[in-house]
């Protein structure tokens, strides 16, 4: 017998079912507007139209349109590594206007190339928290172009273009007035500089290879407290230059076969209070070059077979160099000055000469890296034609003994007996 | 047949005294030690481009002369048999330039071929040796010259030493001096020209191009690697070689048939 009470409770669970039901129904469509939207072409109306925090996922093809936008923000754009966005050679393909917006997986080729725009494959611009991974940037002017765009990451990219003209080739990752951005294992070639900074405060750039790009493998400039560490800059046209910053950290990097007219492994112009250690630097016209650079602590580094392993102008001040190795270089150190505030302590030359008679490891004689030669090439870069001249041993030897004209206080006075990068 | 038999007589005097072998064991010790010591094919090479430059001139301009004086009486006796002048003079050339060219070349290039570096540095090998035996003839025709110029042997001897430490060391010394005192114009084509008219400045710069990268160094190094690495520089560079073993040997020869013995 039914009861009008038992009917009622029935009647309640009945409902119970229906509203739970219901809101599983309405969980399910909301966890189903935020998953995967699978896009086929006109990817602009399908970005306009995905809600905040939509993926999208580009199915295989090539998405040749007007420059797209994302103005939305947290959106993903992924797709499948054959889902390419071509620029047609006329215009810029992304551009980034949102916070926390993600780009991952895709081909990026052929943006404009032009002397008004800087044309990028993927810019972002005023955003922040953006992601930039795994992309794959072929034959575009600008690579990646960050302006004021703040904590963000830029991760395992592949950015090439054969460039021939700086004037026609952008910068491979570009980054202008953009705080806490991290750039870490890229690999970048052919652009005109392949990582430039420009106002770029605590940025992080490690692990990546920048490689035969026309002038600089990274450049920066106002870019103070950043670190860059275990990167390798090859092949540049003009080396590595970095300029007007402070409180900088670079350390296990690898600078070699940077050889021209005006290459370098690094330049330092106007760095001040930062640190230079574990470097290798190999097969450089000139491994550091140091103008207007103060409290610089180099230490621990490798010059190996450089024409010039250090270029110190007498406009530095207060740079210490200790345990740095110096092997094989044409001149180890050149300067432009007998004055000199640079402090020298406690590196390896594989061109000293003294002895240790106590043993403690450390030279008896103290050592003068800088050559008489290297001077009177300073002077007249033309006498380079009398290098390994009888005549110009003759003279090194003569100077070493009764110095005259090279810098009194440059001098190592604890030279190392060992290598101590061995 | 007369200068083969004449040149077959020379050689068992030259190689009877013992210096070519003395000779070809420095190359030999010397090369083979810069390998124990741990260098690889190319360090042997900047290491051995030195000994070269520095070595082959002094010796074969001072052995040269020496020999030429030595070798006065035989020349004498020689000139009262029915052979020619020029057949005698080929001779005594040929037998003092080929054991000493052979002793760069084997000296030189069997270290190179028993620690296996010849294979992986054949052009650089070749290129090495070659300078040597192209300073060598050079620098036993100045001797010859030398020799037949002057009478007195001490005075030769002295002029030979003189000669070699002119092209070794003060023509050098010359070029800085030019280079310091005409230092507002540009320097690169007279300087490049001045020391090609050396041939050991020649030889040096043609082996540092190749060999020592690090020579390739700023504006300059890339102006005198583009002249040098060039087909039509390294043409010009083998004229002058053959214009410096050819005129001494000239001028010697043109003295030795006239003089009278």
């Amino acid at each position: 017998m039914r009861t009008p009470s038992t009917l009622n409770k029935t009647k309640r669970m009945f409902r119970i079912l229906l509203l739970g039901l219901l809101l599983l129904l309405g969980l399910f469509s909301f966890s189903f507007a935020a998953d995967t939207l699978h896009v086929r072409d006109s990817l602009q109306s399908a970005i306009n139209n995905a809600p905040p925090g939509s993926i999208l996922y580009l199915e295989s093809g090539i998405y040749e349109q007007e420059t797209i936008y994302v103005r939305t923000p947290g959106i993903t754009l992924t797709g499948r590594k054959d889902a390419v966005l071509d620029g047609g050679s006329e215009r810029a393909i992304l551009i980034i206007k949102a916070d926390n917006v993600t780009v991952k997986n895709l081909t990026f080729r052929n943006t404009g190339i032009s002397f008004r725009h800087d044309f990028a494959a993927i810019e972002v611009r005023n955003a922040k928290h953006f992601e930039i991974r795994k992309n794959t940037l072929e034959k575009n002017f600008f690579g990646i172009y960050l302006s004021e765009a703040d904590s963000g990451l830029v991760v395992e990219n592949s950015i090439k273009t054969t460039g021939t003209r700086e004037a026609n080739t952008g910068n491979g990752i570009h980054l202008w007035n953009s705080n806490y951005v991290n750039i870490e294992d890229n690999y970048i070639r052919g652009h005109r500089d392949g990582i430039y900074l420009e106002f770029a405060v605590h940025a992080h750039i490690s692990n990546n290879i920048s490689e035969h790009n026309l002038r600089y493998g990274l450049h920066y400039m106002f870019s103070d407290k950043s670190v860059y560490k275990e990167n390798i800059f090859r092949y540049n046209g003009a080396g590595v230059a970095v300029m007007y910053t402070q409180n900088v950290t670079m350390r296990d990097n690898i600078f070699e076969n940077n050889w021209g007219p005006a290459a370098y492994g690094i330049l330092l112009k106007d760095i001040d209070n930062s640190v230079i250690s574990n470097n290798i630097f190999r097969n450089n016209t000139i491994g550091l070059y140091s103008e207007g650079s103060n409290g610089v602590d180099i230490h621990n580094n490798l010059f190996q077979q450089n024409g010039w392993g250090v270029k110190l102008f007498a406009n530095s001040t207060r740079n210490v160099f200790t345990k740095n190795s110096f092997i094989e270089n044409t001149f180890d150190v050149a300067t432009n000055s007998r004055q000199h505030n640079n402090t020298f302590k406690s590196n390896y030359w594989s061109k000293y000469t003294g002895y240790d008679l106590d043993g403690d490891g450390i030279g008896d004689v103290p050592h003068r890296p800088v050559r008489l030669y290297s001077l009177v090439v300073q002077q007249n870069p033309v006498s380079l034609i009398l290098h390994r001249s009888l005549f110009i041993d003759i003279l090194d030897i003569a100077e070493r003994v009764i110095p005259a004209l090279t810098p009194e206080t440059l001098v190592d006075s604890t030279p190392l007996i060992k290598d101590p990068l061995k | 047949m007369n200068t083969l038999k004449l040149i077959k007589y020379q050689l068992r005097d030259v190689l009877r005294s013992k210096w070519v072998f003395l000779y070809f064991l420095f190359f030999l010790v010397a090369t083979d030690a810069l390998f124990r010591f741990g260098g690889d094919g190319e360090r042997v090479i900047l290491s051995m481009m030195n000994i070269i430059l520095l070595i082959i001139p002094l010796v074969s301009i001072m052995l040269g002369t020496m020999y030429l004086y030595n070798a006065r009486e035989y020349i004498e006796l020689m000139l009262s048999q029915p052979v020619k002048r020029s057949q005698l003079f080929i001779a005594l050339f040929a037998a003092l330039v080929l054991p000493m060219s052979t002793a760069v070349l084997l000296g030189v290039g069997l270290p190179f071929v028993w620690q296996g570096a010849i294979f992986t540095h054949a052009g650089s090998v070749l290129f090495l040796i070659f300078m040597g035996i192209s300073l060598t003839v050079i620098f036993s025709s100045i001797a010859f010259f030398i020799a037949l110029m002057t009478e007195d042997r001490i005075r030769g001897l002295g002029l030979s030493i003189v000669l070699w430490l002119f092209f070794a060391v003060v023509y050098d010394g010359l070029i800085l001096l030019f280079i310091y005192f005409y230092s507002h114009y540009p320097l690169q084509q007279p300087v490049l020209i001045l020391s090609m008219l050396n041939p050991l400045d020649l030889g040096r710069i043609a082996l540092l191009i190749r060999f020592d990268a690090s020579a390739l160094m700023g504006f300059t190094g890339a102006v005198f690697q583009n002249f040098f690495g060039s087909t039509r520089g390294l043409l010009i560079v083998f004229a002058v070689m053959l214009t410096w073993m050819a005129t001494p040997l000239l001028l010697g020869f043109r003295r030795f048939v006239m003089r009278d013995f």
